[in-house]
């Protein structure tokens, strides 16, 4: 197993009588791009400022390889951030941006050149750029600058506060793709923080979920994809089906809204809660194809995603999301029978 | 639903109300001239364009031909001569302009090093308060000859001061008026708030995001100040120096009053032209070349620091 390289034990922080984090426990190890999800307000940023050094914790310990660092500054861990608004230098151009930790240093203008341009062609810009100004950058360029400077800083963990938000979802695809691979070229520690569980997914070795100051759950993507701790986590993910349920007898249970019946996901233990099913995970059934759990429904909207193709079903009061691949056609107003397996749904506690 | 047609004037059109002219060049031009006037923009900077013109440009223009006129004469329509600026540069009138660049030189330096951390706790700590701000401001709606001599009942000999100092400890201080660094304290207090307030709207202008960024990268407090805070709020810096630059160079009372006859500036050089000597040609001289010694300095200072550029900037 590697070692870990930052460690919170029992880590608070209040600000007055709010509390901002509360009892945080996680390790990240050397190497590894781990990402802090979480609603606004979730105490993400207030994480991450006690990360870098800008605020200390109240009360709990924050250790980098194995060292106490509560009470060092910035500017004397060695991490850097890469932030939200970016902090790009204005006044200075896209090389003094990317040299500006070397000349802290006091390294000498050659040698800070040569890194610095070796940093441009590193994130695909050409040299050209290390004599522009900042202003003269498109989003997706400042983007590039900005994770230049800090990777010429050199640091130990490189921190990301929502650096890609602000961009269009294509450039963010993108961007999110390379990110992933200069983390695995350079071999460096990623601490990323997103609202955006969709984005984690795309580039996290490890994900922890935040909920009010908590951690509800901390595992690879996989995990939180198909094993959700509980509702909180699965509906953060994208749009999920949710029953609630009471055990009806032995693997059956009884949807306390409708009154319909499923099959349990096999060897769930719970007496009742809520019977979670994703909508990719619903198939709409031809003639002749059985389920274990099957109802009737019809058709209510139709939605293109793309490759894919979403349906609302209207089963009873209520209405049912289902995916299904392009090519399939179902019209509005027809009757569908709808299944699923019971391994395709999972039960948690309410 | 069908909506009303309507049709709007074109904007062009007025070329073909235009009166027939035979040269094409001076039908272009005229053409052009009218449709300058058919901004909204332009027509509405009339009244101020005319403001402007007589009040400031024609006065300023009197000033520059008094210059070329005979000594000691009154009439300003006749033949031009250079004997008033020979006056000038023959009579040491140079040490009087010395003085004044000198003294706003001093001024605005003495003004940049108090003035920012003024400015600094202003933008940063208390956010622009409303009362901090007035107390600042309030001193200004009294008349500045009467603040001087506020501070001449002060820091006369057997003054405020030193009249204090004698009753309760028996200690006599030196003369503190009619001196250099009295007008120099004279003038830091008439011009503070003309470099204070610049200067905090300059510092509100950098982000804190630029400075923490800094700091996380291993900037000391120094570096964060030197290369980021500096170079960020210069805009605000640089109006601030211009302004309290220029008012010193212009001023006249701080030197009278404070510094009494130990210092004469330029300023009080062209009053006495003026009003005691009666030699308007001179004091025009004077002034022109003031105003000309004021254009170089701001008009140098201001090409090298592209103001649009870095006020506009993201």
């Amino acid at each position: 197993m590697t070692e870990s390289i930052l460690e919170l034990r029992n880590v608070e922080k209040y600000f007055g009588d709010f509390v901002a984090v509360e009892r945080i426990n996680l390790e990240v190890k050397k190497g590894e791009f781990f990402t802090i999800v979480g609603p606004s307000g979730s105490g993400k940023t207030t994480m991450i400022r006690m990360l870098v050094g800008m605020d200390k914790p109240s009360r709990g310990d924050i250790l980098m390889s194995g060292e106490r660092v509560n009470d060092v500054p910035a500017n004397r861990r060695p991490t850097c951030m890469v932030f939200q608004s970016l902090a790009l230098f204005p006044h200075k151009t896209v090389g003094e941006n990317i040299e500006f930790p070397l000349k802290l240093r006091g390294e000498t203008k050659n040698n800070r050149k040569t890194r610095a341009i070796q940093l441009l062609e590193q994130l695909h810009l050409s040299e050209a750029y290390y004599a522009k100004k900042v202003s003269e950058c498109s989003g997706g360029e400042k983007q590039r600058v900005a994770l230049a400077r800090a990777l010429a800083f050199d640091p130990e963990i490189l921190f990301f506060d929502e650096p890609l938000s602000a961009l269009d979802y294509r450039l963010r695809k993108t961007l999110e793709k390379e990110l992933k691979d200069i983390q695995r070229r350079t071999g460096k520690t990623f601490v990323y923080i997103t609202h955006s569980l969709e984005e984690a997914m795309v580039m996290s070795d490890r994900i922890s979920i935040m909920r009010d100051g908590r951690i509800v759950q901390i595992g690879t993507p996989d995990e939180i994809y198909n094993k959700p701790a509980n509702s909180f986590v699965a509906q953060f993910m994208g749009e999920v089906n949710q029953f609630n349920v009471t055990r009806q007898e032995d693997a059956r249970f009884l949807d306390t809204d409708t009154q319909d019946s499923y099959v349990g996901p096999p060897g769930a233990d719970l007496e009742s809660g809520i019977l979670i099913v994703r909508p990719e995970r619903i198939q709409i059934l031809a003639e002749g194809e059985a389920a274990d759990t099957e109802i009737a429904g019809t058709v209510q909207n139709q939605y293109v995603l793309g490759s894919r193709v979403q349906y609302e079903v209207k089963v009873k009061k209520r209405s049912l999301l289902v995916e299904t691949m392009i090519g399939d056609e179902w019209n509005v107003g027809e009757s569908v029978r709808l299944g699923w397996n019971s391994d395709q749904a999972f039960l948690l506690a309410r | 639903m069908n909506m009303p047609s309507k049709s709007y004037p074109v904007t062009d059109s007025s070329a073909e109300r235009l009166p027939e002219t035979k040269d094409p060049a001076l039908k272009l031009r005229a053409r052009k001239t009218l449709l300058w006037f058919k901004q909204p923009g332009a027509l509405l900077s009339l009244p101020a364009l005319f403001i402007f013109v007589a009040g400031f440009i024609g006065p300023l223009g009197l000033v520059v031909i008094y210059s070329f006129m005979p000594e000691r004469s009154f009439a300003f329509n006749q033949l031009p001569t250079l004997e008033n600026f020979v006056t000038i540069f023959q009579e040491g009138y140079y040490i009087s302009y010395a003085w004044s660049v000198w003294l706003a030189l001093v001024s605005t330096l003495i003004l940049i090093v108090i003035c920012w951390p003024v400015a600094y706790g202003l933008s940063r700590i208390f956010r622009r308060s409303m009362i901090l701000t007035l107390l600042l401001v309030l001193p200004l709606f009294v008349s500045e000859n009467v603040r001087l001599f506020g501070w001449v009942l002060t820091l006369l000999n057997h003054g405020i001061l030193d009249g204090t100092t004698r009753t309760l400890f028996g200690w006599e201080l030196p003369d503190m008026l009619y001196n250099a660094p009295v007008t120099v304290l004279g003038m830091v207090y008439v011009y503070l708030p003309f470099m204070l307030f610049p200067m905090s709207l300059g510092i509100s202008m950098v982000p804190d995001a630029c400075r923490e960024a800094a700091f996380d990268m291993g900037a000391t407090r120094w570096q964060v100040f030197k290369e980021v805070e500096l170079p960020l709020a210069m805009p605000g810096i640089m109006i601030g120096c211009l302004l309290s630059f220029v008012l010193v160079l212009g001023s006249i009372s701080e030197a009278k009053i404070l510094g009494g006859q130990s210092i004469i500036m330029i300023s009080h050089d062209i009053e006495t032209a003026f009003t005691y000597a009666q030699n308007w040609p001179l004091g025009s001289a004077l002034s022109t070349l003031l105003i000309l010694l004021t254009a170089v300095l701001v008009i140098g200072l201001l090409s090298r620091l592209n103001l649009d550029n870095l006020l506009s900037r993201k």
